[in-house]
């Protein structure tokens, strides 16, 4: 089932009958065609509803289109503004912030999990499993609703009952400094089952005659995690940690739902002002310019994460 | 089957860490769990034990007003109706088309496959919140707001599920088609009747995956959709909280619950092969 079973022959084509297939120019071009009737449904809609969208979004931000009237060509303007506006600077320092909060966590939970439900001797496991990973198919919406009612300062259930531990929250959602916390967690609470699955995944590829070998050397347990599990997971850790962090920087529903991006604008993001310039203020040539800047970070990090990963491919199947 | 025996005779040692190990599990998935049980059971819940102090977690008393009001405050079933033919839209034309694209990429030769096996796995770097406005311009200028076809074209095809399928169909074994090549079949004809069968888990998760992101997806609907017959369920609900919107709690969880069912159902019914699939397949 995995890629590295069929390691030199998997970019070559079904092996021609009898060699008479790659003989003629007219072979080629029935191929070509063949091909490309199979790539052309998906192909029309990327290119028109991905591709075309993308070229106008940069068409755009160099302009000062509102949906109506004609637009103007602006030239940096609205990426000036990008980088000046308070408001802006704010709803990208709280998107980091929201990462920084994010990312880490999600990620040593779902590892965390993963390593103690690798093992076969843990009892009832593929429960456990099921438990972790069902936040995933619940919306963010529907996770903040029911949050936003488990921490309500009048009826909450978890405030209650924090309450009688003798940690009072108070309004969380109204707090500046802990609404952040609130929404990031939330975010945690969703998408941390998915990257515990995919560690899950990554654990399952290191061959148990590793760990064998080292209990024989009478490695302990400590030591067969910093040696053997984390240098041989560096790839799915590194797969991981940017899928999370390319998900947190395009935060966006449960913030929407729970705090509106407030109290003050702390938890206002960089989706949330692009959807506000964009369909509320219909200052469409700067809500451009800013999903511009959004696409391009988005694509620095996923640079980063195809290197890694391709690194990986050829690991595999060298 | 060593390991079997082996795991047989374990538990007779039964390791302080384990037991650690399994309270801590407790502990988390309980947190985890936490927010389900508070939506289901307050679903069930009269309004006056939602808003009493000391708040608890199950009924003293069942209901079903709460269940009964959400039908009256939304147009429901048209939004669970529109929820099921925007996501099941998609991912019925998303495995298609994802399909078709992905067998020529893994098992057909033809000129300028690499470069656009690239391209592809670019678009996959784009995120939708990036191309929002001129994809609304463009639906708008087609005269779809409103309409299914703007919840479901532009996503009837997606980068994501052609790089997975690819990686799968890359990985089954080369002589499967032999045969059906020997007897003259159509390329069309291998894809349908040898690749595609075995290609099932794939498939399955692959549309699992695309119905509940869609389904889910709260913004696409808000932003395409300005007409409350229009929305999904996602973001009907959301009308209900937002300014003058304040609903009883009670009332969302029931909402929630509703929206919540068809995704935690069809998990549970085939968990075991998504988690596997989602382990074994491209996605690591």
């Amino acid at each position: 089932m995995s890629v590295d079973n069929a390691p030199a022959r998997r970019y070559r084509p079904p092996a021609p009958l009898g060699g008479r297939r790659r003989a003629s120019c007219g072979g080629l071009l029935r191929r070509n065609t063949r091909a490309f009737a199979f790539l052309a449904p998906a192909l029309i809609i990327l290119g028109l509803f991905v591709v075309w969208p993308m070229i106008s979004a940069l068409r755009l931000s160099f302009t000062d289109a509102s949906g109506f009237g004609r637009e103007e060509w602006v030239g940096l303007e609205n990426y000036a503004t990008v980088f000046t506006d308070p408001d802006i600077l704010n709803a990208v320092g709280n998107t980091l912030l929201y990462t920084v909060l994010f990312t880490p966590t999600a990620v040593i939970a779902a590892l965390g999990l993963a390593l103690l439900l690798n093992s076969p001797h843990m009892p009832f496991r593929s429960f456990f499993r099921t438990a972790l990973f069902i936040p995933f198919v619940v919306s963010f919406a529907v996770a903040a609703f029911a949050w936003s009612y488990l921490i309500d300062p009048q009826v909450g259930l978890l405030n209650y009952w924090l309450g009688g531990l003798g940690i009072q929250m108070g309004n969380v959602l109204e707090d500046p400094t802990l609404a952040m916390p609130a929404v990031a967690f939330v975010a945690v609470w969703k998408l941390f089952g998915f990257y515990f699955v995919i560690f899950l995944a990554g654990l399952q590829d290191i061959p148990s005659s590793l760990y064998e070998a080292a209990r024989v050397d009478g490695a302990r347990a400590w030591s067969r995690l910093r040696h053997i599990t984390l240098p041989l997971l560096s790839n799915t850790m590194a797969f991981v940690l940017i899928f999370a962090m390319i998900a947190a920087l395009q935060a966006f529903d449960q913030i929407y739902v729970m705090t509106g991006g407030g109290p003050y604008g702390n938890t206002q993001t960089v989706v949330m002002e692009i959807y506000e310039s964009g369909f509320r203020k219909l200052d469409i040539g700067f809500a451009s310019a800013l999903s511009y800047v959004l696409l391009i970070a988005t694509l620095v990090l996923s640079l980063v994460q195809f290197l890694f990963f391709g690194r990986r491919e050829k690991d595999l199947s060298s | 089957m060593s390991a079997a025996t082996v795991s047989r005779k374990r538990p007779r040692t039964v390791r302080p860490g384990t037991v650690l190990a399994v309270i801590a599990l407790v502990v988390v998935s309980a947190v985890v769990l936490l927010p389900i049980a508070i939506i289901v059971f307050t679903a069930f819940k009269p309004t006056a034990e939602v808003n009493a102090f000391p708040p608890s977690l199950l009924p003293d008393e069942w209901t079903l007003d709460n269940l009964k009001q959400i039908t009256s405050e939304l147009p429901f079933l048209r939004l669970i109706g529109n929820s099921f033919a925007f996501a099941g839209g998609v991912t019925a034309f998303a495995l298609v088309f994802d399909s078709l694209a992905a067998y020529a990429l893994a098992r057909m030769d033809f000129t300028g496959r690499r470069v656009l096996l690239i391209a592809i796995i670019a678009t996959l770097m784009i995120p939708f919140q990036a191309t929002l406005i001129p994809l609304y311009q463009l639906v708008s200028d087609l005269g779809w707001v409103n309409t299914y076809a703007a919840l479901i074209a532009p996503r009837a095809a997606d980068a994501f599920g052609i790089f997975f399928l690819r990686q799968f169909f890359l990985a089954l074994p080369r002589d499967i088609d032999a045969a059906a090549r020997i007897d003259g079949a159509s390329e069309f004809r291998i894809f349908r009747s040898v690749v595609l069968p075995n290609a099932m888990p794939a498939l399955l998760t692959l549309g699992l995956f695309t119905f509940v992101n869609n389904w889910n997806d709260l913004l696409w609907p808000l932003v395409f959709t300005t007409d409350s017959e229009m929305g999904t369920i996602t973001s009907g609900l959301t009308l209900l909280t937002g300014p003058g919107g304040i609903i009883p709690h009670g009332v969302m969880m029931a909402g929630s619950l509703i929206a919540i069912l068809p995704l935690v159902v069809a998990f549970l019914l085939i968990q075991r092969r998504f988690i596997e699939n989602i382990a074994t397949t491209g996605l690591k």
